[in-house]
């Protein structure tokens, strides 16, 4: 990554573009792969929105390595979130657990940025309703820093040094009609991040 | 949304389809081995019923309780309501208590109203049926179980049967669907029509053979016996006979088209055992599909309305009121 730090304001800079993202994924299928010894027991569940169409894209490429089709569901963390009294209701995403349940399995959560860490602390303890995996791993497409909890990825597509007033968007082919990840913000503007 | 829900009248069509989003993806909660959501925790909801009711105190009971509300029950029967206190002291001893939202069952046409206008607390009011007016969470439910099997609503046509004249159901329902689009026909004797009915936006009709072949939904409403105080039909036989769904009228209807019932339903009497136990009956349905909506409607009122709209900062008169005299603050 070359340190531009005249970043266009608005459009932002693009950090990864259709090919890199693919290249992410495909490494972090190999990396699930050789962690979890095999595809025996997966379970991806992707957070909506972009999560969702990740452990999609990632459940498709360990097919294509292992050829073994593994379930990926979504699990949406809404109602488990810590500042949900704090905003205007949020509408719900599906939450969707495939058939076999998540009991015993090794469950991968999936999500596009991995920032504050909110979001995975509320995705567990939404599974934690839902089942007892053995356990839980986390795949993320961009790990932007700045956490405010203990929490880690276990795969990482791109570590993405950021600061707090910058924006970082995943734009997906199946919401956006196009894969990038964008930043923008910087100093310049005095916009809050996402 | 607004901060109370007291008529479907107040939902634009992108607040009911909300609701209906919304109450889709609670649904899938009564699948799951743990039916418990946190949204709710800590907060809490006071059923306030001056009226019998079961089913809808329940249903309002199992929605809370699924989004970790805590709930206090407040029946009218042997309690302070029994001894002549006013409406106005127990709202004042629901706000003292804390309440986050009240849940009110009324006879009386306009106590929710009243409520949520007075002053008095400064909690969302849900109205759970009031009178002869309104029962909003009834249409909703109504509306998610057709929106449901037909899809859009668009266009759909559908027939309230029945004792609209005193059927807060009919009313609730017959704005809600119009706001989403659907074509309402009402079916009754002209007795059991209320005054102004013209103003409704709906069809009316005294002739239910001839309504049944179009509808796309057939929703038959309990005659209100107790709400009764004069002769609006001879006899049951012939309200039994002329506005009844039974075997032979089913078989007028459509493939697609559902049956459905608000409850309590009396066999035999607007509906026969073998219609409400069909296939096309969705009566059952209705119910289960009743906690999902009022999930829904608790979720949307209460969660994040702390700091935004509601509890600390209305000191001034709320979006949802025109009414008010607005010379409190």
């Amino acid at each position: 990554m070359p340190a531009d730090t005249t970043a266009p304001s608005g459009s932002g800079r693009t950090v990864l573009d259709a090919r890199d993202i693919s290249r992410a994924l495909t490494r972090i299928a190999h990396e699930i792969l050789e962690r979890n010894k095999g595809a025996a027991d997966l379970v991806l569940l992707g957070i909506p929105s972009r999560g969702v169409p990740l452990a999609r894209r990632i459940a498709a490429k360990i097919d294509a390595v292992e050829g073994v089709d593994i379930p990926v569901g979504s699990l949406d963390v809404t109602m488990y979130r810590d500042d949900l009294r704090m905003r205007p209701a949020r509408t719900l995403m599906p939450t969707d657990i495939p058939p076999g349940g998540i009991d015993g399995k090794t469950v991968v959560l999936v999500d596009d940025v991995l920032f504050s860490g909110r979001t995975i602390r509320a995705a567990l303890d939404a599974m934690n309703d839902i089942g007892r995996p053995r356990s839980v791993r986390l795949a993320v497409l961009v790990d932007r820093g700045h956490r405010e909890l203990p929490i880690r990825a276990d795969f990482v597509g791109k570590n993405l040094p950021t600061s707090l007033v910058e924006k970082v968007a995943v734009r997906l082919e199946e919401f956006d009609g196009s894969d990038a990840v964008m930043i923008s913000g910087g100093s310049a503007e005095g916009e809050e991040s996402a | 949304m607004n901060r109370h829900l007291l008529s479907t009248g107040d939902l634009t069509r992108d607040d009911a389809e909300l609701i209906l989003e919304t109450a889709e993806e609670l649904r899938s909660l009564a699948d799951r081995p743990i039916k418990k959501l946190p949204a709710l925790r800590g907060r809490t909801v006071v059923n306030l019923f001056f009226e019998d009711s079961t089913r809808t105190r329940i249903s309002f009971e199992a929605a809370a309780k699924r989004l970790s509300a805590d709930v206090i029950n407040f029946a009218a029967k042997g309690s302070s309501l029994s001894k002549g206190e006013s409406l106005k002291d127990t709202a004042l001893t629901l706000e003292a208590m804390g309440a986050d939202a009240v849940v009110i069952r009324h006879w009386a046409s306009g106590a929710p109203h009243l409520l949520a206008n007075s002053g008095w607390v400064r909690s969302s009011v849900v109205n759970a049926g009031d009178g002869t007016h309104e029962h909003p969470t009834q249409a909703l439910l109504d509306a998610f179980t057709m929106w449901r099997h037909l899809g859009n609503l668009d266009g759909r046509r559908i027939a309230i049967v029945g004792d609209v004249l005193h059927s807060r159901v009919a009313r609730s329902n017959a704005l809600l669907l119009r706001t989403l689009g659907a074509e309402v026909t009402l079916v009754a004797p002209p007795t059991l029509l209320p005054v102004g009915v013209e103003s409704w936006d709906a069809e009316t009709s005294y002739d239910l053979d001839s309504v049944l072949p179009k509808s796309d939904a057939v929703m038959m409403l309990r005659v209100q016996r107790e709400r009764m105080n004069a002769a609006f039909f001879p006899t049951q036989r012939e309200y039994s006979r002329r506005y009844g769904l039974d075997a032979r009228r089913m078989a007028m209807l459509q493939d697609h088209t559902l049956v459905m019932h608000p409850g309590p339903m009396i066999r035999g009497m607007e509906i026969t055992a073998d219609v409400a136990d069909s296939d096309r009956s969705v009566i059952v349905e209705q119910v289960t599909n009743g906690v999902a909506v009022r999930m829904a409607v608790l979720y949307l009122l209460l969660s994040g309305n702390e700091s935004e709209t509601g509890r600390t900062t209305d000191a001034g008169p709320t979006e949802a009121t025109t009414d008010t005299d607005g010379a409190q603050s």
